[in-house]
């Protein structure tokens, strides 16, 4: 910066130039588009995950040991071969994983590693706003991500193109649900000492173990079952397999699935928002 | 622009800003000076929007930040003391996204990164990853970003800090042409030379109070005297040597390093202690500069 050059800088002031009314409104939007473009930064990896998992742990769970509990039950799992049983669990779990990594490590970023959250904090963005464009990035994401492995399902002919939609739909219902708990959780930790290792273990890992995704929940024992109970996983994956082969699900427990995993989002973007607008006012 | 009547903020049981008062105008560059923790940053904090206050009046360009905060921010540049930006991005994405945050057109950011490079001189790190610049090239875009929205008060939280000599002059002057466009400045800095360049008016806090306002030039009348004579006696001697000046001139400031004698006439006063027999290592006169005021205000202990 040695070299002194006469700066052109052409001025009009923010009260022409800001459009007041989309700035507040459309807020979310802004903060997606940043999410989408830091996204894009690792395209490859994502796409690299979003490929690679499905077609891995198709070939190994879904036909290694699929031939074997084909092989030893006559009629499948719950009257359908092993590998469409398994779809929509399978399905649940990769939308959870994609749109987790889309709040929680920016939520953390954002607070802690670049400060960003800050950034964005002295523009007209709040809190509230903020968490709404994490959870449209988000859910970019865990759509991309699903259809992806909903694809590479149809590949295998684990599911029939026709149920592909509703499928699709309830995993995202899922991933959604589960990232807003997990932004808000994320967005009260002022110390970064290995909380992703503790989620990782002690909640992604059960949580997909028993939730009835490689066997119907009620073969686990009732002191396990529970575990179920409050995952996102089972929810999606008994919605999932009701809507794509007629698994029997009484009405009544469909709608406490969709309520459910509407409650995780709703209560995870409020508690989530409140807490982002308090940090970062301090 | 900016009222503050009776401005608090308390952190539990931490008043970091316990009840000031001042007004800033239109075009004006107004600046807050005074030692770590004096309170300056959580000022700024609360004049841009983000913080809270706990009690008092805050006006700022006619709004309440209590119940306008977004509308304030959207008008408003912010240099924050800390560099923020996306390190995984690149100069011009950094600038381009922010811009985007006020809602800013795609067309209208293109030609407006041109000049904010132009700015802040790094035409040539425009597709360069954020993560590779320079602290001082983070610096200067950070004050570039902060005019994206071409703002009515331009909020810099020691701006230069970590800028070289060089660049803390262009900064100078570009801070200057903004002023004579309207653009109203509020600064922190610890450099005592900058506030004297730039600012208008200033206060000089401490420990959450304003302890003096005024322009840089009626404080130095105000709180010190015309010239200033620096003596260095060694490190050793410098005590003992202060006890036996400390009635020559108006005052004097023993510094651990050196002893500052506060007098209309530094050279007469030298003779004086070359009369005493008493030789100094080093000598200097100066004129008094808005560091002795600080000094004085604020007192020499370290506060971190």
């Amino acid at each position: 910066m040695s070299v002194y050059t006469e700066p052109k800088m052409t001025w009009q002031g923010a009260t022409k130039i800001v459009n007041l009314r989309k700035a507040l409104t459309a807020g979310p939007w802004f903060v997606a588009e940043y999410r989408l473009r830091n996204m894009s930064k690792w395209w490859t990896a994502i796409l690299a995950f979003g490929l690679g998992n499905p077609v891995l742990y198709l070939l190994s769970v879904g036909i290694g040991i699929g031939a074997l509990v084909n092989k030893s039950q006559a009629h499948g799992v719950d009257g359908v071969p092993y590998l469409t049983f398994l779809a929509p669990a399978l399905l649940a779990t990769s939308a959870i994983q994609a749109a987790m990594d889309e709040t929680s490590f920016p939520t953390m970023q954002g607070f802690m590693w670049d400060k960003s959250f800050f950034a964005m904090n002295a523009t007209q963005l709040t809190g509230r706003v903020i968490v709404g464009g994490i959870m449209i990035a988000s859910a970019a994401r865990c759509i991309f991500n699903t259809l992806i492995y909903a694809l590479v399902l149809w590949a295998f002919g684990a599911v029939a193109p026709a149920s592909i939609p509703v499928l699709v739909a309830s995993a995202i219902l899922a991933g959604l649900g589960f990232a807003a708990i997990m932004l808000m959780t994320v967005s009260f930790i002022k110390q970064d000492d290995g909380f992703f290792a503790i989620v990782g273990r002690f909640i992604i890992a059960p949580m997909f173990m028993f939730s009835g995704t490689f066997y119907p929940i009620t073969n686990l024992p009732i002191y396990l079952q529970w575990i179920g109970w409050v995952s996102p996983v089972w929810h999606a994956t008994d919605i999932g397999r009701a809507l794509s082969y007629g698994h029997a699900v009484t009405p009544g427990l469909m709608v406490i699935h969709y309520s459910y995993l509407l409650l995780m989002l709703v209560v995870g973007m409020t508690v989530g928002g409140r807490q982002f607008a308090k940090r970062l006012a301090a | 622009m900016i009222v503050a009547k009776d401005l608090k903020k308390v952190f539990g049981d931490f008043t970091a800003v316990n009840g000031i008062n001042f007004e800033v105008k239109k075009g004006e560059a107004f600046g807050l000076l005074g030692p770590n923790g004096a309170g300056k940053s959580t000022t700024m904090r609360m004049i841009a929007a983000t913080s809270l206050r706990t009690s008092g009046e805050l006006s700022i360009l006619g709004k309440d930040p209590n119940h306008n905060g977004p509308e304030i921010r959207a008008h408003l540049g912010v240099v924050p003391q800390q560099d923020n930006h996306d390190n995984e991005l690149k100069v011009w994405e950094n600038l381009y996204i922010y811009g985007r945050y006020f809602g800013l057109g795609r067309k209208f950011l293109k030609n407006k990164i041109v000049e904010l490079l132009d700015f802040a001189q790094l035409q040539e790190k425009r597709d360069v990853k954020v993560d590779a610049l320079s602290g001082g090239m983070k610096r200067r875009l950070t004050i570039a970003r902060g005019l994206v929205n071409e703002p009515e008060i331009l909020m810099l939280d020691e701006p230069t800090t970590g800028l070289d000599p060089q660049a803390r002059h262009i900064l100078w002057d570009r801070l200057f042409r903004l002023k004579e466009q309207g653009v109203t400045l509020v600064i922190t800095t610890h450099y005592m030379d900058e506030a004297e360049q730039l600012c208008d008016r200033l206060i000089v806090m401490d420990k959450g109070q304003i302890m003096a306002e005024g322009a840089p030039a009626e404080l130095i009348k105000k709180y010190s005297s015309k010239e200033v004579l620096e003596v260095r006696f060694g490190s050793t001697k410098n005590a003992e040597a202060a006890e036996q000046i400390k009635n020559l001139g108006d005052r004097i400031e023993p510094l651990p390093d050196r002893i500052l004698v506060y007098a209309e006439d530094g050279e007469k006063v030298l003779e004086q202690i070359h009369k005493m027999g008493l030789q100094p290592q080093t000598s200097l006169v100066r004129r008094s500069s808005l560091e002795d005021v600080f000094l004085r205000l604020t007192g020499r202990t370290l506060v971190d």
